[in-house]
C-alpha cells in the first residue's frame, strides 16, 4: 500500500504553531549541541540524530521558508515528504518530551513543547506510528487506549474491590473529589487502583470514580491528535462538573498530570472549574493535615521522578515530603529531582512498539543510577514509567526492584491511632 | 573617495542602519506575534512573571552540575570568546574615540597590551569553536551555513583588527579600511543570522522561565 504524504498539510500545521511563541525558539537555536548530552536517547545511542536540536529541523525549515527574511525571496527549501519520513522516528520514537534538554540549553529552548505541537504535522501528513495512533483512536472510540469501556470499567472496578476488599465508589451522584485512572493501572496494575481507594477511604474523603470521565491518560495529545486530546479533557470536565467535584485527582501517570494540569484549560479555552492534583500532591496534602498514618518503610529505596510530575510539573518536593519520615532508608539517585533521567517511555514512546530497543538502552542509565545509589528498589509515581521499566527490567533480567509510591504508602497504612 | 573614506563613511552608516532596523524588525516581529494566553492556574507559590524570568535567565548563565562535565568546554570557551570580544570592542582606545565621535559618550580605555591579548585569546577561542564544530559528530550534523558564515563574520573583524594594529602585510590605512568593512559586514549580517541570539536570548530564556515558573519549576 502506498501512503500519500501530504507535506503541504504538514507545513500548514508547522506554521500554525509558529504563529505564536514557538517562532522565537526556532530562531534562537545556536546549534551549539549542548542539548545532546542532556537527552537520554542521545546518551544511550550516541547517534547524533538524537540530538534534541536536530529534532526541530523540519519545523524550523517550514518556518524559515515562510517567514522573514528568506520568505521574501522564496529561496529557502520546502519541507519534503522525505523530511517528514526521516524525522518521524525522531519526533515520535525518540522524544519523550521530558524537558531535560531545556535545562542544558543556554538559550532555554523548550524543545519538549515544540515536539508536542509539531507531532500534529505528521498526523496532517498522514504519517506517524500506527500503534500510538491506535491508542489515541481507541481512547476516542472506547474511552481508553487499552479498550476500557465504561462497562468494562464497572466490571473491573467490581473485581478489584472484591479482590482487595476495599470500597471503590463508582458514579456517586455528588462528591468532592473525582479520581481518574490510567488504563495501564486499571488493566495491568490493579493494586494501584485499590491502593488509591484505600488511602482516600482511610482519610475519609468524599470521592468517586465516574464512568463519564475516568481515563486520565491523553493519547490524543501524545499522538498529535488535537481533537482527541480535547475530547478526553472534555469527558473529565463533564464528569467533574456533573458531580460537583472541587478536585480532580490524577493517578500515578505523568503525562496525564501534565496535560490536565497545565494544558487542558488552553485546549478547552476556559479555566478548569476544579483544581487538578497529582495523587502525590493530594497525599502530601492529607499528610500535612495529619490524615495519613503510616508505619515506616525500612527497605532501601530510591525515587524516580517522573518528568511530567517533577521537572515539567513542579511537584518534585511533594514526593520527597511523602517519603520523609516514612522511607527510613531512602537514597537519592544522581542526578535526581528535576534533573532526573527519564525512564525512556514517556510522551507516548511506551506505546510505540518499534521503539522498544531504544527504551531498553535508555533503561541502562536508570539501572546504573539505582546501583550507584545503594538502593535496592526504584519507586516511581507514574504507571507509564513503571510499565516501561518493568519491560526493560525483564529484557535485561535486572534484579533491582520496581515499585509504586502510592502502593507502598497504602501497604504501610495503620489504622488511626486511638485519640 | 579613498577606500578608508568609504569604509568610515557610507559603509558604516548603511550597515549600522541595516543593523538597527533589522534587529528592531525581528524583535518586534516576534514580540508582536500572537502570544497564546495560558489559562492554567499557576501554583500559589509561583513568582511573578518578571521574577520568574530573571531567575530563569540567571539559571542559564552557567550549566547545572548534572550537565557541567559535558558542557564545560563549550561554556568556558563561549564565555572567553564573548568577554574577549567585549574587551576588545569596548576597551580599545581608538574604538572609544570612534564611538565618542558618533554617539558622544565615552569611557576610560584599557591598556592596549591587554586589548591585544584579549583579541588573540578571542581568536583562539573562535578557532577552537570552529574546530569543535568540525570534529564533533553532533555539531557536524546540526551545523548549517548560517553557523559557518556567522563564525566568519565574527572572526573577520578580530583578525583584521589585529592585523591593523600590528601593521601586518599592508599599509595601515588599507588594513583599517578592511577592518571597518569587516565590521560593516558583521553589522549587516547580524539581524539575518544567528548573531541575533544576542537579543533573542532575553526572549527565549524569559519565555521558558515564565512558562515553567508558573508550574513551580525552573527549567
Ligand atoms: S525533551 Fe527529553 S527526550 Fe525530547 S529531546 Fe529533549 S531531552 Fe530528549
Ligand atoms: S542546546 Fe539549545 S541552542 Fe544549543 S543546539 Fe540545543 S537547542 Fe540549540
Amino acid at each position: 500500500m502506498t501512503t500519500v504524504i501530504d507535506r503541504n498539510a504538514a507545513t500548514r500545521k508547522f506554521l500554525a504553531h509558529t504563529e505564536g511563541h514557538l517562532a522565537t525558539y526556532l530562531e534562537g537555536c545556536l546549534h551549539c549541541g549542548l542539548c545532546a548530552e542532556a537527552c537520554h536517547f542521545y546518551v544511550a545511542s550516541r547517534d547524533p540524530k538524537h540530538t534534541p536540536a536536530y529534532k526541530l529541523f523540519p519545523i524550523a525549515k517550514a518556518h524559515r521558508r515562510n517567514k522573514f527574511p528568506l520568505a521574501l525571496l522564496g529561496l529557502a527549501p520546502r519541507v519534503s515528504a522525505e523530511d517528514l519520513q526521516h524525522w518521524e522516528e525522531l519526533l515520535f520514537d525518540s522524544c519523550t518530551m521530558c524537558g531535560r534538554c531545556t535545562m542544558a540549553c543556554p538559550m532555554g529552548i523548550d524543545i519538549a513543547s515544540i515536539v508536542g505541537e509539531a507531532r500534529q504535522a505528521w498526523v496532517a501528513a498522514g504519517l506517524g506510528p500506527a500503534d500510538l495512533f491506535a491508542a489515541a483512536d481507541s481512547s476516542r472510540d472506547h474511552g481508553s487506549p487499552l479498550g476500557v469501556t465504561p462497562e468494562k470499567l464497572r466490571e473491573r472496578i467490581e473485581w478489584i474491590a472484591d479482590e482487595h476488599e476495599v470500597e471503590i465508589p463508582l458514579d456517586r451522584p455528588k462528591a468532592d473529589v473525582l479520581l481518574t485512572l490510567s488504563s495501564v493501572e486499571t488493566m495491568k496494575y490493579p493494586d494501584s487502583v485499590a491502593s488509591m481507594a484505600k488511602l482516600l477511604n482511610h482519610a475519609g474523603v468524599s470521592w468517586t470514580l465516574s464512568t463519564k470521565g475516568y481515563e486520565a491518560t491523553n493519547f490524543g495529545y501524545l499522538a498529535g491528535k488535537a481533537d482527541i486530546a480535547k475530547t478526553m479533557v472534555q469527558r473529565i470536565v463533564a464528569a467533574a462538573e456533573g458531580i460537583g467535584a472541587k478536585t480532580v485527582i490524577i493517578p500515578e501517570c505523568g503525562h496525564a498530570f501534565g496535560v490536565l494540569r497545565w494544558s487542558a484549560s488552553n485546549m478547552i479555552g476556559r479555566p478548569l472549574p476544579f483544581e487538578v492534583l497529582h495523587i502525590t500532591e493530594y497525599l502530601a496534602q492529607l499528610k500535612r493535615a495529619g490524615k495519613l498514618h503510616l508505619k515506616p518503610l525500612t527497605e532501601p529505596i530510591t525515587y524516580h521522578d517522573p518528568c511530567q510530575i517533577s521537572r515539567r510539573g513542579g511537584a518534585t518536593a511533594d514526593a520527597r515530603y511523602l517519603l520523609q519520615d516514612f522511607a527510613t532508608d531512602f537514597h537519592e539517585m544522581t542526578p535526581t529531582g528535576n534533573e532526573n533521567w527519564c525512564c525512556g517511555g514517556g510522551g507516548g514512546v511506551q506505546a510505540i512498539g518499534r521503539a522498544a530497543n531504544l527504551r531498553y538502552q535508555v533503561f541502562k542509565l536508570k539501572m546504573d543510577q539505582v546501583e550507584k545509589s545503594g538502593a535496592k528498589t526504584m519507586v516511581s509515581a507514574c504507571s507509564n514509567c513503571r510499565l516501561t521499566m518493568d519491560e526493560s527490567k525483564a529484557h535485561w533480567k535486572w534484579d533491582g526492584g520496581l515499585a509504586s509510591l502510592v502502593e507502598l504508602i497504602a501497604e504501610h497504612l495503620v489504622e488511626k491511632p486511638a485519640s | 573617495m579613498t577606500l578608508l573614506d568609504f569604509a568610515r563613511g557610507p559603509a558604516l552608516a548603511v550597515s549600522f542602519a541595516v543593523f538597527t532596523f533589522g534587529v528592531a524588525w525581528r524583535v518586534l516581529f516576534l514580540v508582536l506575534l500572537p502570544w497564546s494566553r495560558d489559562r492554567s492556574v499557576a501554583r500559589g507559590s509561583a513568582p511573578s512573571a518578571v521574577v520568574g524570568a530573571v531567575r530563569g535567565f540567571a539559571r542559564h548563565l552557567w550549566p547545572r552540575k548534572a550537565f557541567a562535565g559535558a558542557a564545560r568546554f563549550t561554556t568556558v570557551n563561549g564565555y572567553v570568546m564573548h568577554f574577549g570580544l567585549a574587551i576588545a570592542f569596548f576597551g580599545f582606545a581608538p574604538h572609544i574615540l570612534f564611538l565618542q565621535s558618533v554617539f558622544g559618550v565615552h569611557w576610560p580605555n584599557l591598556p592596549s597590551g591587554l586589548v591585544s591579548v584579549a583579541s588573540v585569546v578571542t581568536l583562539v577561542s573562535l578557532v577552537l569553536a570552529l574546530g569543535h564544530r568540525f570534529v564533533s559528530p553532533v555539531l557536524r550534523l546540526i551545523s548549517t551555513a548560517n553557523d559557518y558564515f556567522s563564525w566568519f563574520v565574527t572572526a573577520l573583524p578580530v583578525v583584521s583588527g589585529l592585523m591593523a594594529v600590528s601593521h601586518l602585510w599592508a599599509p595601515y590605512e588599507t588594513l583599517l579600511a578592511v577592518h571597518l568593512l569587516s565590521v560593516a559586514l558583521l553589522l549587516i549580517w547580524f539581524p539575518f543570522g544567528k548573531l541575533m541570539h544576542a537579543f533573542l536570548v532575553f526572549v527565549t530564556r524569559s519565555e521558558t522561565a515564565i512558562h515553567y515558573s508558573r508550574r513551580g519549576t525552573v527549567l
